[in-house]
């Protein structure tokens, strides 16, 4: 029997909620599941860590029947079933938060809980009928939210509370979240652990699919770990580390110590003041931001995504056009009378590596050669009078291609072809290859395997010491730390702090991420406890 | 008093040009809720239209001729739906190519069946949808002012008219106050909170499209066997787009939609009888601007001068559930 | 839903787009069947309509011609990730440049002189049309299909009302203008032959299909050899990555437009100035549309919207034909088949995607067993 062989011997049987046994997915040559499984004990919070594209979130698809699995067998509550789409998994009393919420935004709270659970073809007595239920469901759990206002309306923690009535009122068992607090101010992430706690305390089982230890740490009773398709440890919380969870998920040790000696930073080159950027909504993306970056040093931009990073790195690369306040590069003035076009800004001697290398950095149809002359395509060395001057332009690409290490090193393949860590080098080779006075650096790392890290955080080093004025921004705390010599701390469009890498810790970081206008308080009430 | 009838019958021939633009808007509205572009109301009406005819030509019933066009439309609207719901076409090249195989088709089978030169037979008023008299229309109709709006404007339509009308607070109904409207409404939306939600939305999507298919149909049947006596190649002649301009202009709302198609009707309706009458101030208008007016202020409403027309979010873009 | 495995770059080019023009025929081969005649003697007629004789030849490169300028059109706007499916009203429109033109400097120039005038009022007319759907798009939100339809019946209102009213020729009944003086109507293609020594039927074939040729050429190296094809691809791929690279993607879209409207103007070339001589009502005839399944079927190359020009050149000489052998089939089935081209490698492109990459996956699966 296969539940035989995947239970653990020193443990009771039955009190699974859920079982996976032997799981296997594969995309095109890609094994994104091998093997695996995975037991959920009935009313514990479950966690699976993993980095990015370890399978989690294939796994999660696989259990809520928004993919079938190749091979393996599920067990609900000891049964086993085959869930071969998501009204199936319902059925099976499964509900998921996804990581992007799947709401309606133009539709009420009720409407949107109610969707796809509607009981009679009538609108007004289902919506009257769900009325109560959720009355009930939300003294039960504690989850109060106005069942009338407009999805697009609500904070994004509210939006993520929907979703969790949402499956609470399809009755779900075993409620599974993917990565549920990317998106989440430090403050509702506390209020999310506090609900989560609460189902818990019902029986709920809770599947929690993260890369944030602390957090696994903090709240979950189990940790199974997945590198590379494949389950590769599960472990009473109680008995494991940050420390231990992070070596099983890399499977080696990860030194992320980048080789510098102490920045000498000199004349300000990038100069920000007074910034504030509202959205088409008016809704305030960037308040007040005013920094200064030196020839020669590296300055990290820390915060939880959705802060105000974007806007500011449109901004400064002129994507976004300027509202308030001003932008100095070298003592030239950008502001909403003088606006500048990301061309007229790159002249200035500013390079951009893009955040979203998928969504700008870079054309997946294009070939590496016309991806490598994005941004510089106007430029003399390129163009005859009338045509392109393709010759150049392969060169060119070559030549980024060797500096850079790409592989493989053909100019003509597609841009799609290359893999994550090739793609982001051929796209930093482009801007850091007319060595720019100012580099602006979007997430320099994301996607990108280990030893492609490494070089690149090397490159944005030399570069520094060249004496270039250097902006990162980046999600990676450890990599703020480990690259920057001074970090910047972003909040809900604000800088919250701002401090010298060498004299601050993740922890220090994380406290100042997590303040915001209400924050504050809870900050000083933290330190006057 | 000469303004009042005047007034009167321009109302009365607005509800009958207006009949089939209210049944495509309607038509439209189910298909482009639901997150599919339906360019092809006219080649779907040209279709009913044409199958209307021949079959009631050939049998001699109204009623068989109605179905016939119903059933017709709908497999093109599950063609457009096969292309765009199962394999992810382009919805707009899908919608055109209905049209112009509308088009092509139904003169291709018309000559060889009836040999006429691509028309139907002309059909008797027997094998037509006649005008149906409303009780007291007679001795009503002196009655000053309400009279003749119930004798002239409101009785003796034929019975698609008043299906046309009574197609909209359906529509409104099925959209706004059930479980399928709910749905529908989302899956235009954000059909991935539809999926997850465990609905199938090729399925929802699948019977936006017959619905859109059942309504053209009755407004091709509408052309053929209630207004007209007869197929005529290219009959639609373009109702099908200003169907899908009032649609717009009534931005994806049925009774907006249905003022738009009135309004539209309204202008048809005045245009023909506008040609050579001297207006004051300004003049005589030109029957082709009349004509072109429908276009000109859906394209003036679309850049956003007179209020904005905000589509349906996931409208155009084929469901996969692939991440990209 | 899962990625197979891929297909090799001749199957996706070549061979899909092969296999769905093949089923587009295929399915007018039984809409033909169904109305009791033969496919395979249809064919035939049509085969010896389109290239059997001269006269046959002259007609079918004569609708190649406006073809080949709507099918571009399409294209470049293909490229820009707009479809345009204004070319019908476009051309008509151009078709006032050209005829304005011709009309007021016919008996001042020879043809040659007024060529390039007539190419550049055509183009700036077609553009200038094209221009305000590509501005509401760019600049005031508005979807470049709605209003590209809606100004297709507005331009044939348009041209209505100016020819009914402003330019018809005095004392005449019919919409249309006076001709262009002969001398300044381009050459018919026989008029070339028999200056050259060779003897052939007149046909409406004239001098405008070496425009289209070049037109095809400026298409190419536009598209794939300068800067501004470079943006215009990389606006049709990825509009935020265009903003990075300092392109500005709504100027784009509207000079991609106009490019693509100047190119449907040309159409008025072969028609105003050389076939018809004179502008008359809706002379586009559907040309347009027809574009729209030309740049499907030629996957938006120029080199494939030549051959697709010429297969519906083919189809519409032919498909006259059809009408004097057969007495139940009329040009009207090339209409059919122009929709089901359009439905078949437009909206249904990669409906045999599945099963082959499935076939080839089956097919490398066996031989490396053998091997």
């Amino acid at each position: 029997m296969v539940t035989q062989t995947i239970q653990d011997p020193n443990r009771d049987p039955v009190s699974y909620s859920i079982q996976l046994a032997k799981i296997n997915k594969h995309f095109g040559a890609v094994k994104a599941n091998v093997d695996v499984d995975l037991n959920v004990v009935k009313g514990e919070i479950h966690a699976i860590v993993g980095e990015n594209g370890a399978g989690k979130s294939t796994l999660m698809s696989i259990l809520y029947g928004f993919y079938e699995a190749d091979s393996g067998s599920i067990y609900v509550d000891g049964e086993a079933v085959r869930i071969n789409d998501s009204k199936r998994a319902i059925e099976l009393g499964i509900g998921m938060v996804h990581q992007h919420f799947m709401l309606v935004d133009n539709f009420t709270v009720l409407e949107n809980i109610v969707l796809g659970a509607e009981g009679s073809w009538s609108l007004t007595s289902s919506l009257y009928k769900a009325r109560n239920k959720l009355q009930a469901i939300s003294d039960q759990y504690g989850l109060n939210v106005d069942l009338d206002a407009v999805v697009s309306q609500l904070p994004v923690g509210l939006q993520q509370r929907v979703e969790i009535l949402k499956a609470l009122y399809r009755d779900a068992k075993i409620l599974i979240l993917d990565e549920p607090t990317g998106v989440l101010t430090p403050q509702e992430v506390d209020q999310l652990f506090a609900i989560l706690k609460t189902l818990k305390s019902q029986g709920v089982s809770v599947l929690l699919i993260t890369h944030k230890l602390q957090e696994v740490i903090a709240i979950s009773d189990q940790v199974s770990v997945m590198r590379a398709g494949a389950m590769v440890a599960t472990v009473k919380t109680s008995e494991t580390s940050r420390e231990a969870l992070a070596e099983l998920m890399v499977g080696r040790k990860v030194l992320l110590r980048v080789d510098k000696h102490v920045a000498n930073p000199g004349k300000t080159l990038l100069q920000v003041d007074s910034l504030t950027w509202h959205d088409e909504t008016d809704v305030p993306r960037l308040d007040d931001v005013s920094f200064k970056v030196k020839a020669g040093e590296i300055v990290g931009v820390a915060g939880v995504s959705g802060n105000g990073q974007t806007e500011l790195l449109g901004l400064l690369s002129g994507m976004l056009d300027v509202q308030q306040g001003q932008i100095n590069i070298e003592g030239i003035c950008i502001d909403a009378q003088h606006q500048m076009t990301p061309k007229q800004i790159r002249h200035l001697g500013v390079g951009h590596v893009a955040e979203d290398r998928h969504r700008n950095g870079m054309v997946g149809a294009f070939s590496a050669e016309e991806t490598a002359i994005m941004g510089f395509q106007d430029e003399p060395e390129f163009n005859g009078k009338i045509l392109q001057n393709r010759l150049a332009i392969t060169e060119h690409c070559k030549s980024l291609m060797n500096t850079f290490d790409v592989r493989p090193a053909d100019p003509d393949l597609k841009s799609a072809s290359f893999s994550g860590g090739n793609q982001q080098k051929l796209c930093i080779a482009r801007e850091m290859n007319v060595s720019p006075k100012v580099l602006l650096v979007g997430q320099p790392t994301r996607g990108v395997d280990i030893g492609a890290i490494e070089f690149i955080h090397q490159q944005i080093v030399s570069l520094r010491d060249q004496g270039s004025a250097v902006l990162v921004v980046s999600v990676e705390l450890e990599e703020i730390l480990s690259l920057c010599d001074r970090v910047l701390v972003m909040s809900e469009g604000r800088i919250v702090g701002n401090v010298l890498a060498s004299e601050t810790d993740a922890r220090s970081l994380g406290l100042m991420m997590s303040s915001s206008r209400s924050g504050d308080q809870m900050v000083q009430q933290g330190s006057q406890s | 008093m000469e303004f009042s009838v005047q007034l009167i019958s321009a109302l009365d021939s607005t509800l009958r040009l207006a009949a089939p633009l209210v049944l495509c808007a309607m038509a439209g509205l189910f298909s482009e809720r639901s997150g599919i572009v339906d360019i092809g109301l006219e080649g779907k009406m040209l279709a009913g239209a044409f199958a209307a005819a021949a079959v009631t030509a050939v049998t001699g019933s109204v009623w068989l001729g109605l179905l016939a066009a119903i059933l017709v439309s709908i497999m093109m609207a599950l063609l457009h739906g096969f292309a765009c719901i199962t394999h992810r076409g382009d919805q707009v090249v899908s919608g055109l190519a209905i049209n112009i195989l509308a088009a092509g088709l139904t003169v291709v089978l018309g000559i060889a069946w009836f040999r006429r030169g691509g028309q139907t037979p002309s059909l008797g008023s027997d094998e037509r949808f006649g005008p149906l008299t409303w009780p007291l229309s007679e001795s009503l109709s002196d009655v000053p002012l309400l009279g003749p709006v119930y004798t002239e404007l409101l009785s003796g339509h034929n019975l698609l008219v008043y299906v046309a009308l009574m197609a909209v607070p359906m529509t409104a109904w099925i959209v706004f106050k059930t479980r399928f409207g709910l749905r529908l409404r989302a899956v235009g939306e954000n059909p991935q909170a539809v999926d997850t939600a465990g609905i199938s939305v090729a399925w929802l999507r699948y019977r936006a499209v017959i619905m859109a298919g059942l309504l053209c149909g009755l407004a091709g049947a509408y052309l053929s066997i209630a207004l007209g006596a007869g197929f005529i190649k290219d009959m639609s002649a373009g109702k099908g787009y200003i169907a899908l301009a009032a649609l717009i202009f009534g931005k994806w709302r049925p009774y907006p939609a249905l003022f738009a198609c009135l309004l539209f009707g309204f202008l048809e309706a005045v245009a023909t009888r506008m040609q050579g009458v001297q207006l004051p101030v300004v003049g005589e208008i030109d029957v082709q601007l009349m004509q072109a007016l429908p276009y000109i202020l859906t394209v003036i409403l679309l850049a956003g001068f007179i209020g904005r027309a905000i589509a349906p979010k996931a409208i155009g873009t084929p469901y996969s559930k692939d991440r990209a | 839903m899962s990625r197979r495995t891929k297909l090799p770059a001749w199957a996706d080019i070549g061979l899909i787009p092969l296999i769905n023009v093949l089923l587009a025929f295929l399915s007018a081969g039984v809409v033909v069947a169904l109305i009791g005649e033969s496919p395979l003697e249809a064919v035939q007629v049509l085969i010896r309509g389109a290239f059997g004789y001269d006269e046959g030849v002259g007609y079918t490169l004569y609708y190649t011609t406006n073809f080949i300028f709507t099918g571009l059109a399409v294209a470049v706007a293909f490229h820009a990730g707009l479809f345009n499916i204004g070319g019908e009203g476009q051309a008509y429109i151009g078709g006032l440049g050209v005829g304005l033109i011709c009309l007021a400097l016919d008996h001042l120039l020879p043809w040659w002189a007024l060529l390039p005038l007539a190419i550049i009022a055509g183009s700036l007319f077609g553009a200038a049309w094209a221009f305000i759907p590509g501005y509401l798009q760019a600049y005031r939100g508005s979807h470049v299909v709605i209003t590209t339809i809606m100004f297709n019946f507005i331009a044939s209102a348009l041209m209505v009302y100016l020819l009914v009213n402003v330019l018809i020729q005095p004392g005449s009944m019919s919409p249309e203008t006076r001709a262009i003086a002969p001398e300044s109507t381009l050459p018919l293609m026989h008029e070339i032959f028999e200056f050259l020594g060779i003897k052939i039927t007149q046909t409406p074939l004239n001098l405008s299909i070496f425009v289209a040729l070049l037109a095809c050429l400026f298409v190419w190296v536009l598209i794939w050899k300068t800067r501004w094809g470079y943006a215009i691809r990389m606006i049709g791929f990825n509009e935020s990555a265009a903003v990075y690279s300092g392109i500005n993607p709504k100027r784009m879209v509207v000079i991609a437009m106009m490019i693509s409207g100047s190119l449907a103007g040309l159409v008025a070339i072969n028609e105003v100035m050389g076939a018809q001589e004179r502008v008359g009502l809706d002379f586009v005839s559907g040309a347009g549309f027809t574009g729209i399944a030309v740049a499907l079927m030629g996957r938006n190359h120029p080199l494939g919207i030549i051959i697709a020009s010429l297969l519906f050149g083919a189809l519409f000489q032919g498909g006259a034909e059809l009408a004097f052998e057969f007495s139940t089939i009329t040009r009207d089935l090339v209409v059919v088949i122009q929709g089901l081209v359009i439905l078949f490698c437009g909206a249904l492109a990669y409906m045999m995607r599945g099963p082959l990459e499935r076939l080839f996956a089956a097919l490398s699966r066996s031989n490396q067993e053998e091997g």
